[in-house]
């Protein structure tokens, strides 16, 4: 924000409040209410708003308190600001970031715990981001504000609360590029977002068991870095996905049928996708913890795979 | 994309021609449609010139417009290059969108015309955000937003209006009442006669104006692009008119009656205003005779132009 004037920040309670998770915190001091625009609750109109300013000039940055209530701003997300260049040409860039705070893990119930990376995918126009360190959303917070066209950033709420090393440098980390978390030969822990951190722990928990495990941290969900999946399963020949998002015809549905293009031949075992169960995400925190992939399941599965 | 400037309409006799060119251009899509000679879909803009070119003869060359779905008449009146939306119509590669967009999907900014589009009301948003733009810019442009009677019920209707109200924006909201949206007539879909009354709820102003007198339009909206660009905020505008024609190709109006249709058409905003221009004696009958043939050439030329154009050959994404 200090470096471009055109980019302002657009959404519910992020001024004196500082967004429901302090994201914003402090920000509305240095940058006045004009870049850091307190709305009412209408996220399909805010949304539309943000995305003509982006059509004319500016570089919006949308917060969604949580990612639930994207649901009523798809229209706008998927009919116009991910279609606009597409029918209307080069004339019409959509420069726009839509902060999204998904996830379970914290007991907010079934409209404030859920994943929809997997919708946005399945939209032409979008990029899809999905951080898991504060150095990667430093980094791709940063692409995706320079991106010229829309992204949809997606924040783990239960990430936020967890102290991690940040780099004084701004640079960008490109879109579209995965990071190997942790180099391995027999299997190929493909996740993105929190459960990266509880693939990391399992990956340690196996390799006791002498099974070593490279876990692939995707970033960057449209697009795919097929390279990096087509590396890492072509030595491993074992693909295990892991997502916090839903399995059916979700996240790691897409990830497994990459795999499949890329690396088949490669393939000692059949894929697997660890997800939650089909379910609306309970409350209660004994089920919540349930149904989120933990790194029990996650090491039994690659055991299994062996 | 090459550089569009404004169509000039300061003057009643740009006025009723640019009315003349809509009229011309959409009678001769519904008859190219019924030819079989374009695909999809088409919804025209026939008995609703008056509003399109009383709207865009108040806004500046700078300011910014978006359209609906039924958008050929927004656009012409703006300033689209009728050779360029027919041969988008045709899906031809010379088209406003080189074929990827279609009747609902054409924009030109250099006009600040930032596009038709398909989804009902999605619009009045981005325009509010155009405008929102403006005004952090501090650009001194304003933003017009048409919709429909069936738009004023999308959610989308109401939260422009309220951002637009709360942040005193630089919009002017411009509703197209033709009384039908689709099958549906307003009155059945509405709860109250006059959707201008709605910008109660969101303190502002509300006008209601007739929609086929271009001199009524101009002057209610020049009003409220002046209140927007003074800096008092949003207006919603409402403007009553019929659409002559069906919703889109293929509708036999079975909603409605002939009576009803040949009640409005006494009210023909086109032949209305050419009436009155040859009463005061700012045009003269040859002038207005010659001045159709003009158009009917002007579109002829389109035509022929979107025939002898390439029909896309790979898509670029």
């Amino acid at each position: 924000m200090r470096r471009d004037p055109n980019v302002l920040l657009i959404g519910e309670d992020i001024g004196q409040y500082g967004g429901a998770f302090g994201v914003t915190r402090g920000l509305i001091d240095e940058f006045g209410p004009e870049r850091v625009v307190n709305t009412p609750i209408s996220e399909g109109g805010f949304t539309g708003m943000a995305v003509g300013a982006a059509l004319t000039g500016l570089r919006p940055v949308v917060e969604y308190m949580f990612m639930d209530f994207i649901t009523l701003a798809l229209d706008q997300i998927v009919n116009h600001a991910a279609k606009f260049r597409a029918v209307y040409g080069e004339q019409a860039q959509v420069p726009i970031v839509f902060r999204a705070a998904g996830g379970a893990g914290r007991s907010y119930g079934a409209t404030h715990s859920q994943m929809f990376e997997g919708w946005f995918m399945h939209v032409p126009g979008l990029k899809v981001v999905a951080p898991s360190t504060a150095e990667d959303a430093k980094g791709l917070l940063i692409s995706a504000i320079r991106d010229d066209g829309p992204v949809l950033f997606v924040e783990h709420k239960d990430l936020y609360k967890v102290r991690m090393p940040l780099p004084e440098t701004s640079a960008p980390i490109p879109l579209g590029t995965a990071r190997v978390v942790r180099e391995g030969g027999d299997v190929s822990i493909l996740t993105y977002s929190k459960m990266v951190h509880t693939a990391a722990i399992a990956a340690a928990e196996l390799a006791k068991e002498g099974i070593s495990a490279e876990v692939i941290d995707l970033r960057t969900l449209r697009p795919l870095d097929t390279d990096a999946i087509a590396a890492s399963v072509q030595k491993t020949g074992r693909a295990l996905v892991v997502t916090e998002a839903m399995g059916h015809a979700g996240p790691a549905t897409e990830i497994a049928a990459t795999v499949m293009d890329v690396a088949f031949d490669y393939l000692n075992a059949p894929i697997v996708r660890l997800t939650p169960p089909d379910c609306a995400i309970p409350f209660s925190p004994t089920l919540e913890q349930k149904i989120i992939p933990s790194v029990q399941e996650i090491v039994t599965a690659a055991r299994n795979m062996m | 994309m090459t550089r569009s400037v404004p169509r000039p309409l300061d003057t009643p006799v740009a006025q009723l021609r640019a009315m003349q060119l809509i009229r011309s251009f959409e009678m001769r899509v519904d008859a190219l449609f019924a030819a079989g000679e374009l695909r999809g879909t088409s919804h025209l803009a026939v008995g609703e010139e008056a509003t399109a070119v009383g709207v865009c003869a108040a806004l500046t060359p700078d300011d910014y417009l978006t359209s609906t779905h039924r958008g050929h008449g927004h656009f012409l009146a703006r300033g689209g290059d009728p050779r360029r939306i027919m041969a988008e119509l045709f899906g031809k590669v010379t088209g406003y969108a080189e074929g990827r967009g279609g009747t609902q999907h054409m924009a030109d900014y250099s006009l600040g015309f930032l596009g038709m589009n398909g989804i009902t009301a999605g619009m009045m948003a981005i325009a509010t955000g155009a405008a929102f733009s403006a005004r952090y810019r501090k650009s001194g442009q304003v933003a017009a937003a048409f919709f429909g009677d069936g738009a004023s019920n999308q959610g989308t209707f109401h939260e422009a209006l309220n951002l637009a109200a709360i942040w005193a924006l630089p919009v002017v909201f411009v509703c197209e009442n033709n009384l039908y949206a689709m099958s549906s007539p307003a009155c059945a879909m509405l709860h109250i006669a006059n959707i201008a009354d709605r910008a109660a709820a969101y303190g502002i102003p509300g006008v209601v104006v007739d929609g086929n007198d271009v001199t009524a339009v101009h002057d209610a909206m020049a009003a409220a692009a002046a209140r927007a660009r003074r800096g008092d905020g949003p207006t919603l505008l409402e403007a009553k008119t019929y659409r002559v024609l069906g919703h889109s190709r293929g509708d036999l109006c079975v909603y409605r009656t002939r009576d009803e249709e040949a009640a409005w058409r006494e009210t023909d905003p086109v032949a209305g205003y050419a009436a009155t221009l040859l009463a005061d004696g700012t045009l003269d009958a040859a002038a207005w005779v010659a001045l159709q043939e003009d158009v009917t050439r002007e579109v002829a030329d389109a035509e022929a132009f979107a025939r002898a154009s390439a029909l896309p050959e790979a898509m670029v994404v």
